[in-house]
């Protein structure tokens, strides 16, 4: 049995009265691709906040490796390990790509400056397919390469959990394989991964075991093919697009 | 990390500069000299301002709070101690004020920070004029033995300091953190950084250099009041100036001050009633004309020519 990397015991946020995310419980285990899905506004980035510390838990309990991180703020989570890209693209506008990266690596999990830090920048560009854009402004790249940017950032630290927020939402069908095929290079490599995702074919080939949430609860657990022909979460999946 | 070509080309004109900066007291006139302190003062004030505001985005409206801090530190302590301590206590003073500033708003927004800032020049006035009525006094004479020409050169050390640390913290990781938060601080903060202490150590470094400039400066007004130690005019002139200046650079707030503080003064002397008009009009070309200052604008005549020059 390999070992468990993250665990949420309870794991609940309140928003005044809104439970955005309700005693949730699941374990990560190392090197597995855990994929956290269900329908809008089922609490999933929420789930996200509370690990990565952009939000605190109202209760509950989440653990790294044993050690409680629950509660701390997001600078200390990322020192700890964990790294994420957000829903919204988030980059550093007044630095190139090179820089945005960089920004990853000075400060995170696993700290390099300097000549180390830039060589390890251009590594994980090319990584992510950004080879040779490293000097390119923000402003100036595709849709699909401030995404990747973004990874690059989260990976910069050698996460030992990565958080990716629809990492492939807004992607074109022709990116949209490039981009399940870079995540499961990712996987591949024995990165650990929480992926929120909407895109069934990615859930399918991506995820080795899935979360399903709906209105902030936890409705089911298990393999893809497992989850995906359960008849609640098809009911939640269809509810919602009934809305 | 070593110096690259360009870098070692900017210290060699830096040090050109400040020999001839520092030799004015053996070759400027008495008005020169004036005018040159007045200078230095807003070169100072206006750089560490922008150490700290450049890449925070946060503008700090507290420069007169400081600088009145420090000028009350020599006015209380001239008599007794040596005068190279009470700049270095001025300093000390500036940098705990900025750090119980900081913690206590730097977490807030920006709004709250520029409301605060302001209001705390106000009521540490209104303290020291409250202390002052109660020991009967209206103020305190600073009588030294200083020329205008030691103040000068004093001030030409410390901007000299504040360059310095300026570029070291700007080529350190601190410098790099601070850009990050100022570009996205949630970014910044899911990326390892500890914000609000990054935040807090470049206020302390910009509110002890504030304080020390009021310690030098002390001796220059020789009889000093609240009124005039902690005038808000003087937190306005700074941020115009860096502004006007550009504070995306270090070099950016000095190219700011020079052409300020001439006009200023002329206005001064010719027009006193209309330096506040000047001080709104120049606001307002900050504002629509040249959002990044002349630095800004001296960055981009370069790129131009050089794009020019390649085609
Ligand atoms: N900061 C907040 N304040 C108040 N309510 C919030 C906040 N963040 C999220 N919510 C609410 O919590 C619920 C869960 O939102 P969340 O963003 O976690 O959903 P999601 O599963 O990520 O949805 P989507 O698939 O649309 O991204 C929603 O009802 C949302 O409106
Ligand atoms: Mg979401």
């Amino acid at each position: 049995m390999t070992e468990t990397v993250l665990s949420l015991r309870g794991a609940t946020k309140r928003f005044g009265g809104l439970v955005a995310v309700n005693s949730i419980d699941f374990d990560v285990r190392r090197g597995q691709v855990l994929g956290l899905i269900g329908p809008n506004g089922s609490g999933k980035s929420t789930t996200l906040n509370l690990i990565s510390g952009a939000l605190q838990p109202t209760a509950g309990d989440i653990s790294l490796r044993g050690v409680a991180i629950g509660g701390l703020r997001a600078d200390k989570i990322a020192k700890r390990g964990i790294s994420r890209t957000f829903q919204l693209v988030r980059l550093l506008p007044g630095m190139n790509v090179e820089q945005n990266i960089i920004a990853g690596a000075v400060f995170g999990h696993r700290r390099r400056w300097g000549a180390a830090a830039k060589q390890d920048a251009a590594r994980l560009a090319e990584r992510v397919g950004l080879g040779g854009k490293g000097h390119m402004a923000i402003g100036q790249l595709t849709y699909i390469d401030t995404k990747r940017v973004e990874l690059a950032r989260a990976l910069a630290s050698d996460p030992e959990v990565l958080l990716l927020d629809e990492w492939l939402a807004g992607l074109n069908p022709t990116e949209l394989q490039v981009g399940i095929e870079l995540i499961q290079s990712l996987r591949d490599e024995g990165r650990t991964i929480i992926l929120v995702e909407h895109v069934m074919d990615a859930i399918r080939s991506l995820c080795d075991y899935c979360v399903v949430m709906s209105s902030g609860a936890k409705i089911a657990e298990g393999t893809p093919d497992e989850v995906l022909s359960d008849p609640e979460v098809i009911r939640a999946y269809l509810g919602d697009d009934d809305a | 990390m070593s110096l690259t070509g360009k870098e070692i080309q900017g210290v060699i004109l830096a040090a050109i500069a400040l020999l001839v900066v520092g030799a004015l007291p053996y070759y400027g006139s008495d008005y020169l000299l004036s005018l040159g302190i007045t200078i230095a003062m807003f070169t100072v004030l206006a750089t560490s301002w922008a150490l700290f505001s450049g890449p925070t985005h946060y503008i700090s409206l507290a420069t007169a709070a400081f600088f009145g801090l420090g000028t009350y530190t020599t006015g209380l302590g001239f008599e007794s101690l040596p005068f190279w301590s009470l700049v270095l206590m001025a300093g000390a003073l500036g940098a705990v004020l900025a750090a119980l500033v900081g913690l206590a708003t730097l977490r807030l927004s920006g709004v709250y920070f520029v409301i605060f800032t302001l209001g705390l020049a106000e009521l540490i006035r209104q303290l020291i004029t409250w202390g002052q009525n109660m020991t009967g006094q209206k103020g305190l004479y600073v009588l030294t033995d200083f020329t205008e020409g030691n103040l000068y050169m004093m001030l030409v050390a410390l901007a000299s300091a504040v360059f310095l640390v300026g570029w070291l913290i700007g080529r350190s990781r601190l410098g790099f953190a601070l850009r990050i938060i100022g570009d996205d601080e949630t970014v910044a903060a899911h990326s390892g950084i500890n914000t609000a202490q990054a935040k807090v150590l470049l206020f302390m470094v910009s509110g002890a250099v504030a304080a020390m400039t009021g310690a030098i400066l002390a001796p220059r007004y020789v009889y000093i009041e609240p009124a005039l130690a902690f005038t808000p005019l003087l937190s306005f002139q700074v941020v115009i100036m860096a502004l006007l200046g550009g504070v995306h650079r270090l070099w950016g707030p000095i190219v700011g001050v020079i052409p300020f503080t001439l006009i200023l003064e002329t206005i001064s002397a010719n027009f006193p009633n209309q330096v506040t008009l000047f001080i709104g009009i120049v606001f307002l070309i900050i504002v629509y004309f040249i959002p990044r200052g002349f630095a800004g604008l001296i960055e981009q005549a370069r790129s131009w020519s050089q794009s020019e020059s390649m085609a």
